[in-house]
C-alpha cells in the first residue's frame, strides 16, 4: 500500500504522519506529479491560507495533477476547500473538484471555530464504525454550506458541510488526526477504501 | 455543537513535568510523554506544554520531546515557554506541535504576533497572558509573573488579537495555585471583548469551578495542572459532572 501526502506550504503534514504511522503506515511525504500520480491513497492536508496555498500549487502544477487522480483523495481542512471552486478567504479560485464555494462564517461567534463538534448525517463507508453524531476537532474560519455531496453536517452558527463526496474524491473539515480514536478509525476507513 | 475543552496543562523543566505553587516551590510530577498519553485516555480535549524555566534561563523548549509527544498523542496540544523568534515557532511546528504559546516576546515585540499569524496562521498561534488584579484593575505581568507592566489586561487582550492572536490563555496570578476557583471576572471581561476564545487558568479546586468558568466566565476552555497531576480531579469524573450540569461538553 503507498500512501502518499501531498506537500506543499500549507503545513501539519507532521500531525498526519504521525497519525498513520499510529495504525501502520509510513507515507511518503511528497510533490513529485509521479509519485502521487502512482500511489494507492493520496492525502492533501492542510492548515493555512487559500491564496497562498493556491499560489504553491499552482506553481508546482499540482493544480492540474490533482483533479485528475483517480484513485482514493482525501482533502483535510484547508485541503478540502482547495477543492471546492472557489473561497472567499483571498477571493481565490480553487481546483473545482467540488462544485462548491468556501465562504467566511459571519456572526456573533467567535472565529475561527476551534475545538470539538459532532458530525452527522453520516452518509459513506468513509465513517464505518464511526457513530452519528461522534466528535471531531475543528480549526477552521471558513466553511462549504450545504451541499448534495455532504457526506456529513456539522452545526456552528449554521449547518454545513463537514464532510464531501464526489467519486473518488473526499473531504473533511475536521483533523481526523487529532481526533482521538474517532478521528483514527476515519484514517483506516480512508486507507480500506 | 462545539463544546467547552478541558485542557491539562504540564509545565516542563528539564524535560520532567513540573507544578508550581505561586509560580515557586516546583515539585516533580512525572514523566510529560506518559501523564500526556493518561490524559488522553482520560478524554483530555487537548493538552498545553509550558517550558517554564525557558525565559529565565534562555533555554529552548527541546523539539524532541515535542516529536516524542506527537508521534505518541491524538488530540492537538500547544507548546509554550521562551518561544521568541519565527524560527523557534518554524522549529517547533515541524517536530509536531500544533500550536504555541508566546508571552514576554509578544508583549516586548508585538509585531511578532503579527509576522507569526502570517507566516503560520491564527489557529496556531496562542498569546499567553499572565495577569494580576491590583489597585483596582488587572494588569500584565511578564517572565512569569516575575515583572509588572503598566499595561491593562483588556487592552493588551484587544491589542493582540488585532494583530493576528488566535486564542487567549488568561492566567491569573491571583488565583493560580490556590484551588480556589479561576478569575470569572476578568476571564468573562475578556472573552465578551475579543472575537477568539479565551482559555481560563489558574485557581481550579473542584468541578464546581470548572463550571464556574465557563458559565460566569464565558471561558471557551479551561486548564488546569495539578488538580489533574495528582490525581484530585479525573478528566472523565469531571467531564461527565459538567455535561449533567447542561454544559456541552465531548464524551
Amino acid at each position: 500500500m503507498k500512501v502518499v501526502i501531498i506537500k506543499y506550504n500549507a503545513g501539519n503534514i507532521q500531525s498526519v504522519k504521525f497519525a498513520l504511522n499510529r495504525i501502520g503506515i509510513e507515507p511518503i511525504i511528497t510533490d513529485s506529479p509521479n509519485e502521487i500520480q502512482s500511489a494507492d491513497k493520496v492525502i492533501f492536508p492542510g492548515v493555512g491560507e487559500a491564496s497562498s496555498a493556491m499560489k504553491y500549487l499552482n506553481d508546482k502544477g499540482l493544480n492540474k495533477i490533482i483533479p485528475n487522480l483517480k484513485q482514493p483523495v482525501i482533502g483535510i481542512c484547508l485541503g478540502m476547500q482547495l477543492m471546492c471552486k472557489r473561497s472567499e478567504e483571498g477571493n481565490t479560485d480553487c481546483l473545482g473538484i467540488f462544485d462548491q464555494q468556501v465562504l467566511k462564517f459571519k456572526g456573533d461567534v467567535k472565529v475561527p471555530q476551534v475545538g470539538w463538534n459532532n458530525i452527522y448525517n453520516l452518509k459513506s463507508p468513509l465513517f464505518k464504525n464511526i457513530t452519528e453524531n461522534e466528535f471531531q476537532y475543528f480549526v477552521h474560519g471558513y466553511y462549504v454550506g450545504k451541499s448534495e455531496n455532504a457526506i456529513a453536517t456539522t452545526n456552528y452558527i449554521t449547518e454545513y458541510s463537514s464532510a464531501l463526496q464526489k467519486g473518488n474524491f473526499y473531504g473533511v473539515q475536521f483533523h481526523p488526526e487529532k481526533s482521538a480514536e474517532a478521528g483514527e478509525q476515519l484514517l483506516k476507513n480512508f486507507i480500506e477504501l | 455543537m462545539l463544546t467547552k475543552r478541558i485542557i491539562p496543562c504540564l509545565d516542563i523543566k528539564d524535560g520532567r513535568t513540573v507544578k508550581g505553587v505561586n509560580f515557586e516551590n516546583i515539585r516533580d510530577a512525572g514523566d510529560p510523554v506518559e501523564l500526556a498519553i493518561r490524559y488522553c485516555e482520560e478524554g483530555a480535549d487537548e493538552l498545553v506544554f509550558l517550558d517554564i524555566t525557558a525565559t529565565n534561563e534562555k533555554r529552548k523548549t527541546l523539539s524532541e520531546l515535542v516529536t516524542r509527544i506527537a508521534s505518541n498523542i491524538n488530540i492537538p496540544f500547544t507548546v509554550g515557554g521562551g518561544i521568541n523568534s519565527l524560527e523557534d515557532v518554524s522549529i517547533l511546528l515541524n517536530a509536531g506541535a500544533d500550536k504555541i504559546s508566546i508571552n514576554t516576546s509578544a508583549f516586548k515585540d508585538p509585531q511578532l504576533i503579527k509576522e507569526l499569524s502570517s507566516r503560520f496562521g491564527s489557529q496556531c498561534i496562542v498569546l499567553a497572558i499572565d495577569t494580576k488584579f491590583e489597585n483596582g484593575d488587572w494588569f500584565v505581568y511578564l517572565n512569569g509573573g516575575k515583572i509588572k507592566t503598566e499595561k491593562k489586561t483588556l487592552d493588551w487582550a484587544k491589542e493582540a488579537v488585532e494583530l493576528g492572536a488566535g486564542e487567549i490563555l488568561l492566567t491569573s496570578m491571583n488565583n493560580d495555585g490556590t484551588k480556589n476557583g479561576f478569575a470569572n471576572d476578568i476571564t468573562k471581561l475578556i472573552s465578551e471583548n475579543v472575537n477568539v476564545p479565551v482559555i481560563a487558568s489558574g485557581g481550579a479546586g473542584s468541578i464546581q469551578h470548572f463550571s464556574d468558568a465557563f458559565v460566569l466566565g464565558k471561558a471557551d476552555a479551561a486548564l488546569a495542572a495539578s488538580v489533574f497531576h495528582f490525581n484530585e480531579i479525573n478528566i472523565q469524573t469531571l467531564k461527565k459532572e459538567l455535561r449533567n450540569n447542561k454544559i456541552e461538553i465531548r464524551l
